[in-house]
């Protein structure tokens, strides 16, 4: 995963709360086998609306509880892929954002009152390391935790970082693993 | 010590060191892991237990009968069915694909086999994993990236969420199910109101449900945002257990039963709801929180999104529930498609026949859901009344497979997502129990249940 620090760019609307994964990668794409080229299907429904539009910019600021429903990382990859960077909320669903944070794009929530004067300002820059976000002469404050900013911003690899603490799952499996169940030993 | 819930007593028995949680079982499918196999196999990583690991094709399956992936015809679904097999062969993952009797959904033959016992963390990649939750086990959905770090350390990055606990109070009344109960829920705490939590059901109402019904409660608890949902293990939870082939014999029984929140436990969020007041549910909208009585009507939209949904729907405010025609019927899904489901669908459809306007299908969980069913005559009895009685599979949860919804057409379904497209491109959802979908069937309309019974 490369670092993120700073976001900075023209900022796309999409107002809609409660926008469900479903919506954002429909199931038709997610067959792939493959990681990447999931961006041209973004909101591959709701793109056939009239007066649809939606702008490749590095920021998109949306409405409430975005990203619920489905666990697919399929989202998050085609919103990455689209070119999205950062995604400013009031409010995102656990799984979205979680697989958001795994793939270095930003998930970024603030107050919707300040989520709207975002999308009236057009254009913002998200500094990770302060906290803070810039847009229309102003400055909001944001939180994320601790241990998800410093993996973002150092850009590691988790899988990396918890294979560091081996010797503890080691020790785990060899004290207090749960006897069974054992998959291997089903009849086939 | 003080007071833990069951939540915080699995979450203090899992923790290897702070944030990182063991993980006793991971289920796998093949929609949400190909990527996750090959990002492993690139950097040259192990699959650090295979035998705390199990995998299933279900999403893909055509529900034609079809016994191998070759006869997939669908390319992509093919391919990836395909590449599940060789992923498990190579990194040594016991697998049940198409063609296995003991192929299914994965929330479904986790149960069925007993590999999903009481104190377990469980996880897979996909969202309806909270259905473990029912035994007693804190389980929940996690993307392909979390996939593939459980695949390399058997463990997880994770916060610990907050809880919450729901008690229904009363009893459920007659012809209402656990359906009627997680649906009514998300109608009061609204689709977002679990995000950030693991939500622990309790209450007489709970107790009183089956394996089947709690399941189908757990399953649903991300459709309210929760991460996980919980239910205590009791008597019903060991009877249904015991005897399984992967269930300890004994059972643990004194363990497990230490496993229900002590008297006192904190929780961060409470909520308390009348069990006895719930009425059979139909959803009108396109989110599992825009639900109503069945004696009720499609509400006036309160905003933007409600006004989308309505048109999405081609549904007018103010129209009776039991007005709105139907297209298709589906029952199925990992919700509510095991066999005390379809014994209460059956019930009500016996010596009865499928409206002449409607066409429906009963689409088993699991091969062997779909066995015993046969061997109990409710194929028959299903196909004697006009529906099609299918092979195992989502189907048409979200129609990954041939099992798709036209456009325009109304569907019963007691499936989990009413969202837009969900079902097929254009398709209107209406989420029910099995009962009322089976009754939506015969009727070609929704009736009200507790005037059938």
């Amino acid at each position: 995963m490369d670092p993120v620090r700073i976001v900075e760019g023209a900022v796309t609307v999409l107002d809609r709360a409660d926008v469900d994964t479903d919506q954002i990668i429909p199931k038709q794409f997610l067959k792939r086998v493959e990681r990447t080229g999931f961006g041209e299907f973004l909101f591959h429904d709701w793109a056939k609306e009239p007066g649809w539009e939606l702008p490749a910019n590095p920021i998109l600021a949306t409405g409430r509880n975005f990203g619920c429903g489905s666990s697919r990382e399929h989202a998050p990859w085609a919103l990455e892929d689209y070119g999205f960077r950062a995604i400013v909320a009031p409010s995102f669903a656990d799984i979205f954002y979680s697989n958001c944070t795994k793939i270095g794009l930003l998930p970024v929530v603030l107050a919707e009152v300040d989520v709207k004067e975002l999308m009236a300002a057009g254009h913002a820059r998200i500094d990770l390391e302060e906290q803070e976000l810039s847009f229309a002469g102003r400055q909001v404050g944001f939180e994320i935790d601790e241990e998800i900013g410093r993996r973002l911003l150092e850009g590691l690899d988790d899988i990396g970082v918890t294979l560091q603490l081996e010797h503890e799952i080691d020790r785990y499996e060899a004290e207090r693993e749960r006897t069974g169940p054992v998959t291997t030993t089903l009849t086939q | 010590m003080a007071a833990r819930s069951l939540f915080d007593k699995i979450w203090d028995a899992h923790e290897v060191a702070p944030a990182v949680l063991y993980i006793d079982l991971h289920l796998v499918h093949e929609v949400t892991s190909p990527q996750a196999f090959e990002s492993l196999r690139l950097a040259g990583r192990r699959l650090r237990r295979p035998d705390r690991t199990l995998a299933t094709a279900d999403h893909n399956v055509p529900t034609d009968g079809s016994t191998t992936a070759k006869q997939i015809r669908d390319k992509l679904s093919r391919v990836q069915v395909e590449t599940l097999e060789q992923n498990c062969a190579e990194f040594g993952v016991p697998i049940y694909s198409i063609g296995s009797d003991r192929q299914g959904i994965v929330h479904v033959i986790g149960p069925e086999l007993g590999v999903t016992q009481p104190g377990m963390t469980i996880v897979c990649g996909d969202s309806h994993t909270s259905t473990h939750g029912a035994f007693g086990a804190l389980a929940f959905g996690i993307g392909t990236s979390e996939v593939e770090h459980v695949l390399a350390t058997q463990t997880l990055q994770q916060r610990k969420p907050r809880s919450m606990r729901i008690r229904y109070e009363g009893a459920l009344g007659h012809g209402v199910t656990a359906k009627d109960l997680i649906l009514g829920t998300i109608g009061r705490i609204g689709v977002a109101g679990g995000v950030g939590h693991v939500i622990e059901y309790a209450g007489p109402a709970i107790e009183g449900l089956s394996m089947e019904g709690r399941m189908t409660v757990c399953n649903m608890t991300i459709e309210g945002g929760g991460r996980a949902g919980m239910i205590a293990p009791d008597e019903t939870t060991f009877e249904w257990v015991a005897g399984r082939e992967a269930a300890p014999a004994p059972l643990p029984l004194d363990e497990w039963r230490k496993l229900a929140s002590d008297e006192g436990a904190a929780f961060d969020t409470e909520h308390v709801i009348d069990a006895a007041a719930l009425s059979p549910q139909v959803t009108w909208g396109t989110n599992p929180g825009m639900v109503v009585d069945v004696t009720g009507t499609v509400p006036e939209p309160t905003g933007e999104g409600e006004e989308r949904a309505l048109d999405y729907m081609a549904l007018e405010a103010g129209t009776p529930i039991s007005e709105i025609t139907l297209d298709r019927v589906f029952i199925g899904s990992c919700t509510n498609s095991r066999i005390g489901d379809l014994r209460e669908a059956a019930e009500l459809v016996k010596g009865r026949r499928v409206a002449s306007t409607v066409e429906a299908m009963v689409v088993p969980g699991s091969a062997q859901v779909k066995e015993q069913a046969e061997r109990e005559g409710l194929d028959e009895v299903f196909r004697a009344a006009g529906f099609d009685w299918r092979s195992a599979g989502c189907s048409m949860c979200l129609g990954m497979n041939p099992d798709i919804a036209a456009p325009g057409e109304r569907v019963a379904s007691t499936s989990n997502r009413n969202f837009e497209g969900r079902q097929g491109r254009g398709a209107r959802s209406h989420l029910v129990s099995p009962r009322m979908a089976a009754a939506a069937a015969i009727e070609g309309r929704f009736v009200d249940i507790r005037e059938w019974t």
